[in-house]
């Protein structure tokens, strides 16, 4: 069409993707500016930090030139823009690999153990939540509520490196049924995905089931039962999608300290992902490679919160104009 | 006083309790465990490497023979320290930022805010990574990371309290009396918004303990020769298979520390909030009434219905009524007289703890207090049409207006998807839904009010209803919409033979839509009528008064309103006797001690009252008193 409907910029959900992408962009913006703003923040010089006092002036010199930090502020800013845009991401000081190699090589088995775990948090947590919210409606069965709560808070405030020794030592040390360490195959996959999906589950399904419980008194539920619709269709196709939205809008958060989860989860299972590379970056100083790794974990928290919008804006329409 | 009293009722509970305790032990022990067992914690023994638990070491060595026991409870005061520290600059930077709005002028502090909220979105974790490469690693550097990378979320929570504190008039009073911005947030806002501060910290602190156990474990944080529980939990990983008490020590101190803060906060918090709903006890049955016959042929019949909530109190106290084929049967009462609640009833639809017990209730014939829902639910999902009060809530706001309705059709006659909307169309024109077609693919959000109605109005359609049970169609609607949906319920019952059955506690609404009236008062029917008689025959004194305080064209505008002196009781305070004696001027001692039963007195007439007004062609407005507004 060569002519816009006129108010096109007028409807809602047109104006929620809009106000939801400039949201995205600015935030990108302000993530990769930070990024490139971290190297400069560092008292001293990041250099000579990095490769040691016995290193020579050179060699100091010939990458602090590599990585142009001798020019104008504004014009490095420049130069990481148009870096960022051709995938230069600089080398690293230490293997003097190019830092988009390495993020290449290292981002899928992150990703896999994140998307992993995140299906089973949601799988885990969507059915358990919406039965038990089912299960304790109307102030009913106080003590299954009482026992389900006090798990959920016990379990969710386990944070996943601690659960990984203790599944560790239970399933590797003890039984020996599962390997502990490296990505190997399916069952390597077991421990660090179980450990990463523990805790946000039991939070989700608090969550849910609290929502659950509100929406099942609703008006609409109500007319749902006047419609005789049997009792599964009344909570899963009239309840649980309204009950979903209120849970994601409070657990999309959660879903993104997923992401960083990984970072943990991957030291002890020595996964071979990008948790790794940022903790060994840091600690060796490999500032070009902490630098485009804390980009990749950004981008990914923001792709979530992104995501999670799309998904509330899908099941509830409404959300898309109820906030201004 | 009471500020006080409320944190000593938070600590009261069991969880509470709990939480505070474990709390004090572990602040005991971070301030005398390196006092205590500092020598033993670094006492090498060669000679006693990895060995298990015994009396010596009660936890068992370290790859150096160090007992590991007294390294766990010396870490105690590092990482309690470390962590109290991060929340101290995470609450400090959080106030300062949340406060902002208070602090500085508007334009600073929105981009401050704006900047908060972009933050805010970023994990706390991934936070730290990125304050900890900018501070360096070390616990120094670690505490600003940790402590900074919570400033976030708490600064978010500052605004959002802030911004409700603000808006009072206190804080207006003290601005225009010239008061200085620092003095406005720490004498006005702060004390008002201090508890829920407190709680989020105490929670914090716990996150912030975890954080950093997290930040020394991947060896950001405390570095050798220092120790903190993160630190020996990454050893003691290293070594599990050698000796895996040396990791889980750390791990169980870490859980019970971080729990004991954490529910420390959330025990506060609900103590800071606490309700206790009681409900009373509630006046035991009336005499049993009699069941009137069955009526033939009628589309509902019920005979001592009673609906017992928990207390237990009954909300509705043996009615029995029928509603006949195509019969328009009003009820008409006030707030809390049991008129919605007999309409649930009857419709099924009181959940539990609601009991419902009757000696009849029977729709088209069949008994619906034999059998379980499921062998009803076609009956009635075709056969009768729910019309709730407010029409806002009443549809799913997460799903299409026309599915919803189609879905009658699905799910009791089997249609396919295409022709139950096609169905549901039709309905929604039926009910007057102008461009019916497009309004089906709407959400009730798109809606007016009146045309929700409408389209539940509809949705009661979707089957072959003999009954639509409206409970206060109107109320919930304006004026001129009210008209409007009243007028379609009409015209249904009217050309579609459909019986309604009309819940509304006005009483101008029932008469101009219905036959016949049911009065109800304190969960009992006191007087039933022809809706024709309601004006000049009405023999009942509560009848009389509800229609004199009922204004009309006739009334006159130079007098006050008439209206009822006192209020109907709750169904937890039901006076002996008749329950509208107390506000009833003919009232005598025989009202005051018998419930009068409900009598029939006439052809399609039964009354509930001692002393009857009988002389249909004298108003008297003095017969309920008149009182003023």
């Amino acid at each position: 069409m060569t002519n816009p409907t006129p108010g096109l910029l007028d409807r809602p959900t047109v104006r929620f993707a809009a106000r939801r992408l400039t949201r995205f962009a600015v935030s990108l913006w302000v993530l990769v500016t930070a990024s490139f703003l971290m190297l400069h923040l560092i008292p001293g010089d990041p250099i000579r930090a990095a490769l040691g006092m016995n290193a020579s002036q050179d060699l100091v010199n010939q990458r602090r030139q590599a990585l142009g930090l001798d020019d104008p502020l504004l014009l490095q800013y420049w130069d990481y823009l148009k870096g960022l845009f051709t995938g230069d991401l600089h080398t690293s000081l230490s293997s003097q690999l190019p830092v988009a190699q390495i993020i290449g090589e290292r981002l899928p088995a992150t990703l896999e153990l994140a998307v992993a775990a995140f299906a089973l948090a949601i799988v885990v947590a969507v059915p358990l939540g919406a039965v038990m919210g089912v299960i304790t409606r109307n102030g009913r069965a106080r003590r299954a509520e009482l026992v389900f709560t006090t798990a959920g808070v016990i379990v969710g405030a386990i944070p996943e490196f601690v659960l990984c020794v203790v599944l560790v030592w239970i399933l590797g040390v003890q039984l020996q049924w599962l390997p502990v360490a490296g990505k190997t195959g399916f069952a390597s996959f077991v421990l660090p995905v179980v450990a990463l999906a523990v805790g946000p589950a039991a939070i989700l399904s608090r969550i849910l089931r609290v929502e659950m419980v509100a929406v099942v008194g609703a008006d609409y539920v109500r007319t749902a039962r006047a419609k005789r619709l049997p009792a599964f269709a009344v909570y899963a196709k009239h309840a649980l999608p309204n009950a979903l939205t209120s849970t994601l809008t409070l657990g999309g958060l959660l879903l993104g300290t997923m992401v960083a989860g990984t970072v943990l989860v991957e030291n002890v299972f020595a996964w071979p992902g990008l948790g790794s590379t940022i903790v060994s970056s840091i600690l060796g100083k490999d500032y070009p490679v902490v630098q485009g790794v804390v980009l990749v974990y950004g981008v990914g928290v923001l792709a979530v919160n992104l995501l999670v919008d799309v998904a509330l804006a899908l099941l509830d329409p409404r959300s898309t104009i109820r906030e201004a | 006083m009471a500020r006080g009293s409320r944190w000593s009722a938070a600590m009261r509970t069991p969880i509470g309790v709990c939480a505070g305790t474990v709390l004090l032990v572990v602040l005991v022990l971070a301030v005398l465990g390196p006092i205590v067992w500092s020598s033993r914690a670094s006492q090498a023994d060669v000679a006693a490497m990895l060995q298990g638990p015994s009396s010596d070491h009660w936890a068992g060595t370290d790859n150096l023979g160090r007992d590991i026991a007294a390294r766990v409870l010396v870490a105690t005061r590092l990482s309690i320290e470390l962590a109290l520290l991060a929340t101290a600059i995470t609450v400090t930077a959080g106030l300062v930022l949340g406060a902002a709005g208070v602090l500085v002028g508007r334009r600073v502090a929105r981009a401050v805010s704006a900047g908060v909220n972009i933050a805010v979105a970023f994990p706390a974790l991934l936070l730290a990574l990125f304050f900890a490469v900018i501070f360096g690693v070390g616990a120094q550097g670690g505490v600003l990371a940790i402590g900074l990378a919570g400033a976030p979320a708490f600064a978010r929570l500052t605004q959002t309290l802030v911004a409700g504190i603000e808006q009072r008039d206190f804080v207006a009073a003290a601005r225009i009396a010239g008061i200085g911005r620092v003095r406005v947030l720490v004498r006005h806002i702060l004390p008002n918004i201090a508890e829920a501060l407190v709680v989020n910290a105490a929670i914090g602190a716990g996150g912030a303990l975890l954080a950093f156990a997290g930040l020394s474990f991947l060896g950001l944080g405390v570095q050798a020769p220092d120790y903190d529980w993160g630190r020996l939990l990454g050893e003691g990983l290293a070594g599990i298979y050698d000796q895996p008490i040396a990791a889980l020590a750390p791990a169980v101190a870490v859980i019970i520390a971080g729990l004991a803060l954490n529910l420390f906060g959330e025990a506060l918090a609900k103590g800071f909030g606490l309700t206790t709903p009681r409900l009373k006890m509630g006046r035991p049955t009336p005499p049993p009434v009699h069941g009137a016959p069955a009526a033939d042929g009628a589309v509902l019949d019920v005979a001592d219905l009673v609906v017992t909530l928990p207390g237990p109190i009954q909300p509705v106290r043996g009615i029995d009524f029928s509603v006949g084929r195509g019969e328009s049967v009003g009820i008409v009462g006030e707030s809390g007289s049991g008129k919605s609640t007999t309409a649930l009833a009857v419709a099924r639809l009181l959940a539990e703890p609601a009991r419902v017990e009757a000696t009849r209730l029977s729709f088209l014939g069949n008994d619906l207090l034999t059998g379980s829902d499921r062998t009803h639910r076609r009956l009635l999902g075709t056969g009768l049409g729910v019309v709730f009060q407010d029409p806002m809530t009443s549809l799913n706001p997460t799903r299409r207006v026309g599915g919803q309705l189609a879905e009658v059709a699905r799910q009791h006659d089997g249609l396919s998807r295409r022709s139950a909307l096609a169905l549901a169309v039709e309905k929604l024109r039926a009910v007057r839904v102008p461009a019916a077609e497009r309004r089906a693919r709407q959400y009730p959000h798109e809606f007016s009010g009146g045309m929700r109605q409408r389209a539940m109005i509809g949705m009661g359609l979707m089957g072959r209803p003999a009954l639509i049970v409206a409970d206060e169609p109107t109320t919930a609607l304006d004026v001129t919409v009210q008209r409007q949906v009243l007028d379609l319920l009409g015209s249904i019952q009217r050309e579609d033979g459909v019986a309604l059955l009309l819940i509304s506690h006005d009483v101008a609404v029932v008469q101009q839509v219905c036959d016949r009236v049911l009065v109800m008062y304190a969960g009992r029917i006191v007087e039933e009528l022809p809706a024709a008689e309601l004006a000049v025959g009405a023999r009942h004194p509560y009848t009389r008064a509800l229609m004199a305080a009922a204004p009309d064209m006739d009334t006159d505008r130079d007098q006050p309103l008439a209206c009822i002196p006192g209020r109907a009781p709750g169904p937890e305070e039901l006076p002996e006797g008749c329950a509208f004696a107390p506000r009833c001027s003919r009232a005598s001692d025989v009202c005051r001690q018998e419930d009068p039963p409900l009598e029939s007195d006439g052809p399609g007439r039964r009354t509930a009252c001692w002393h009857p007004v009988i002389a249909p062609s004298i108003v008297d407005m003095e017969t309920a008193g008149q009182g003023h507004e």
